[in-house]
């Protein structure tokens, strides 16, 4: 009878640990998700069309300069290049599944934040700084590998509380003008706002060639915008609350694929 | 870092008026903006922008504060042989970029 009822259990453990966790509820279904291409103008179209105009080229030369740089221009210090060989081939799908968490910190880490750790447990040198022009390009180049391919983040396991919190975020009013991301990208997408059309705010195009900047920059510089659009008070830079938010970005635009060098209003 | 691109068609005939693209990374900052920390950015933009294919000056510059930033520079030239195309620009911080490129010439089928 022990027995039994032992081998019961542990039935009932084995299943527990196989049942896949169910799904959690869209509310923006995966059949109606679009770029921000497609709310974008004709003009803005054409220029990200246009292999040779698209500015953010530019940037990706840069990422591919610094890839094969050694750290200190000391031939026998570590570039990317030589660990990673070409980044065409080795950060392919890299793009598509962060920010991710690292096992060994624990930190959710975004792409950016995966690249600085490399920068300074590996090549010993500072940090690069949030949303410069090296970081950028090497983050464009890490991106490009990953070109046409669909996102796809893992929220389970350890990603799973990050997530949460990021969806929690994503529909928490906020700010002086009291209102939420699924507002605007989740229930009015399409609408104007003042002359623009409001995109759903999905994240496949970072980091992005931005007109309004006239330079490059990153999801957490956008995110940034958006928190001083509706006013609400700003984490600081590389705050953990905005890779949530881009986590949850991420699995809301699954399947998307990545469309670097990207250019936006 | 200084960077540009060029581009003109890949196969040219001498004779043939081709069209240059030419786009150079630069902030042109125009000294009316701030940066993300909210401090005044000074005026920097390109003062002089010249472009010679082989000798011969084929295009000069002066750009203003109304030129967007990473500008695109789009001007026809006549192509006679191969020569290198040699940009250069200076801004108002004095600071110096350069790019050169060869531009391959295919000699003219007789007539």
């Amino acid at each position: 009878m022990k027995a039994w009822r032992l081998a019961a259990l542990m039935c009932l453990a084995l299943h527990s640990a196989w049942a896949q966790p169910t799904p959690p509820t869209r509310a923006l279904p995966l059949s109606q998700l679009q770029s921000g291409l497609y709310f974008s103008g004709k003009d803005v179209q054409a220029l990200q069309a246009d292999a040779f105009a698209n500015p953010a080229q530019l940037w990706l030369s840069l990422g591919d300069t610094l890839w094969r740089q050694a750290s200190d221009g000391n031939d026998k210090s570590t570039s990317c290049f030589s660990c990673h060989g070409e980044a065409n081939q080795s950060m392919k799908g890299v793009a598509t599944r962060y920010p991710a968490v690292d096992t060994r910190s624990g930190r959710l880490m975004n792409v950016e934040d995966r690249i600085n750790q490399c920068t300074t447990q590996h090549q010993k040198r500072p940090a690069l700084q949030p949303d410069s022009d090296a970081l950028l390009g090497l983050t464009l180049l890490v991106a490009q590998a990953s070109k046409g391919m669909p996102l796809q983040v893992n929220i389970n396991g350890t990603a799973k509380p990050h997530w949460q919190k990021g969806a929690a975020l994503f529909n928490q009013r906020q700010g002086q003008l009291n209102l939420s991301c699924a507002q605007c990208h989740d229930q009015n997408y399409g609408q104007r706002l003042y002359v623009d059309p409001l995109s759903q705010g999905q994240p496949n195009g970072y980091p992005v060639y931005r007109l309004e900047w006239q330079k490059l920059g990153s999801l957490e510089r956008r995110l940034r915008s958006c928190y001083s659009g509706i006013r609400a008070e700003l984490p600081p830079w590389g705050a953990t609350e905005m890779r949530q938010l881009a986590l949850y970005l991420m699995w809301r635009g699954e399947g998307l694929p990545v469309e670097v060098p990207a250019v936006r209003k | 870092m200084n960077l540009a691109r060029l581009h003109w068609p890949e196969r040219i005939v001498a004779g043939d008026v081709v069209k240059v693209r030419l786009l150079v990374q630069h902030a042109m900052d125009t000294g009316y903006l701030q940066d993300l920390l909210g401090k005044m950015v000074p005026r920097n933009v390109i003062r002089l922008l010249t472009c010679k294919l082989g000798t011969r000056e084929v295009l000069r510059v002066e750009p203003s504060s109304g030129i967007a930033a990473n500008p695109l520079f789009e001007f026809f030239v006549r192509a006679t042989e191969t020569a290198e195309m040699h940009v250069e620009w200076v801004d108002d911080r004095g600071r110096r970029g350069e790019y050169k490129q060869t531009m391959a010439v295919l000699p003219a089928p007789p007539r």
